[in-house]
């Protein structure tokens, strides 16, 4: 495991997601389009509105999260960049920790710097940016790792995208439900370490479970 | 070591082909004396006639629970000791637990309307068992997209595994989530506090459910067998695997 080629790795990953411009451009505009939505669909009543704000905010995250999964192991799979990896220097569930890890700079990190900003456009008080922004972080990174897990297992399926979001999502639900309990705790003044540890422990269950299972089922897809 | 013994196919099926029929009868004698306790049984004070329901709804929803725990055991020795048969044998649960699991949602909406005057309450325990059915119906998806038999088993039993997360979630959501579905009443420590009447036609009625999904379970791992016996034939005769 050299820092060298774990860097290379990254960077060359990292760049990837952001130079297709696929990437972060379209997670972050399927994210505003969603929120956009959500007024026209249930009513610009702001009482309402500043009442859902953060569930839905959390939501719409985990749905945009989903967008660029597909892409995170399928290529490199297909044109066999994995066999070349396989042979190096770093382990599979290292190689699959940095695409996820770069999938989420590219990505996962701009969703997080979104949410603050749209829960308040939905009428979410303004004192809950720190947290939320806290929350969509650790949530986000979470979501890169499962969802990374998720990809992986489909990897030379027939229908990939859509299976990847039956797989993923029920997984998604945790996160979805201590981040907005979170914001919820926060909103009514109650303590809100008891939402923040949960979903810490969340983040860290698929740091060391993500990788482990990405490692096994990129290991069975290349055999 | 009955395991590993029991990881030939023709071993298998020649072991358990005699016991099938037994366990067919051991279902039906349960589930007709069961049913039979369930409608004799007393009524319950508060909910009437409704509390027989309980003998369908609890026991599809324990079989709902330990199909998967069956699967993730499964799933674990098809991984881990590349067990041959362990894989037909989680591929084979899954069906029947989703079944199981549709069975008791489905009760649970049906005695909920009477009871709580509502089909469905977005509460811990019911949404958690919803997120079970799914998590079933992903396993036999992501099975039915990934053609090579082989790579489909090790794939769906990672799936299975980390899926074991929702079992104590699912368990424990009526504690951790103060919610409208009741506690555990049966295995619970210092013992159930259902009344005695009412235990014993709910026991004879998971006892039948269990029966009934060790048969089909047998009968599903025994088609599993056979389908890939086919499958190999076919192949070595030169046809195309899947092709008419």
């Amino acid at each position: 495991m050299t820092p060298s080629s774990s860097l290379a790795l990254l960077r060359r990953d990292l760049g990837l997601s952001l130079a297709r411009g696929g990437g972060p451009v379209l997670a972050a505009g399927f994210f505003l389009t969603l929120m956009a939505m959500v007024p026209l669909s249930l009513g610009p009543e702001a009482q309402t509105l500043s009442k859902i704000a953060p569930g839905l905010t959390w939501l719409c995250l985990a749905l945009a999260s989903l967008l660029s999964l597909e892409r995170l192991f399928e290529r490199d799979y297909e044109d066999g960049v994995f066999d070349l990896l396989r042979t190096g220097p770093l382990a599979l569930e290292w190689v699959a920790f940095l695409k996820c890890l770069a999938q989420w700079l590219g990505t996962g990190l701009i969703l997080s710097l979104m949410t603050p900003v749209v829960m308040i456009l939905l009428g979410a008080p303004v004192g809950v940016a720190g947290w939320a922004l806290v929350a969509a972080l650790i949530g986000s990174f979470s979501f890169a790792l499962i969802g990374g897990a998720g990809a992986s297992l489909t990897l030379g399926s027939r229908k990939g995208g859509v299976l990847i979001a039956l797989l993923v999502l029920p997984f998604y639900v945790p996160p979805v439900i201590f981040g907005a309990g979170l914001m919820q705790a926060f909103v009514t003044g109650a303590p809100v370490s008891q939402a923040l540890s949960l979903l810490c422990a969340y983040g860290l269950f698929a740091l060391a479970l993500g990788p482990i299972a990405m490692g096994a089922a990129l290991r069975s897809a290349l055999n | 070591m009955i395991i590993s013994w029991l990881a030939n196919p023709e071993r298998f099926s020649k072991v358990f082909a005699p016991v099938r029929p037994w366990v067919a009868g051991l279902s039906l004698v349960l589930f007709v004396w069961g049913l039979y306790l369930c409608f004799v049984s007393p009524e319950d004070y508060q909910q009437g006639d409704t509390v027989r329901i309980m003998y369908i709804h609890v026991p599809a929803a324990w079989m709902a629970l330990f199909t998967y725990l069956v699967m993730g055991v499964a799933s674990f020795f098809g991984l881990i000791f590349r067990h041959a048969l362990a894989d037909a044998a989680a591929k084979a649960a899954a069906p029947i637990g989703a079944v199981f699991t549709a069975l008791a949602l489905i009760t649970g909406s049906l005695w909920g309307k009477p009871m709580w005057g509502t089909w469905w309450e977005w509460d811990g325990r019911m949404t958690s068992v919803l997120v079970l059915f799914l998590f079933y119906i992903g396993y036999i998806a992501l099975h039915a997209s990934i053609e090579d038999e082989q790579r489909a088993a090790r794939s769906t039993a990672i799936l299975a595994l980390i899926g074991l997360i929702n079992l104590p979630i699912i368990k424990f959501s009526v504690d951790w989530w103060n919610t409208l579905h009741q506690g555990a009443s049966v295995f619970r420590p210092g013992g159930p506090t259902v009344a005695p009447a009412m235990l014993w036609p709910l026991l004879m009625m998971a006892l039948a459910y269990k029966a009934l999904f060790v048969w089909l379970w047998l009968i599903r791992i025994d088609t599993e067998i056979l389908s890939r016996k086919y499958n190999g034939l076919r192949a070595r005769l030169g046809f195309r695997e899947g092709g008419a």
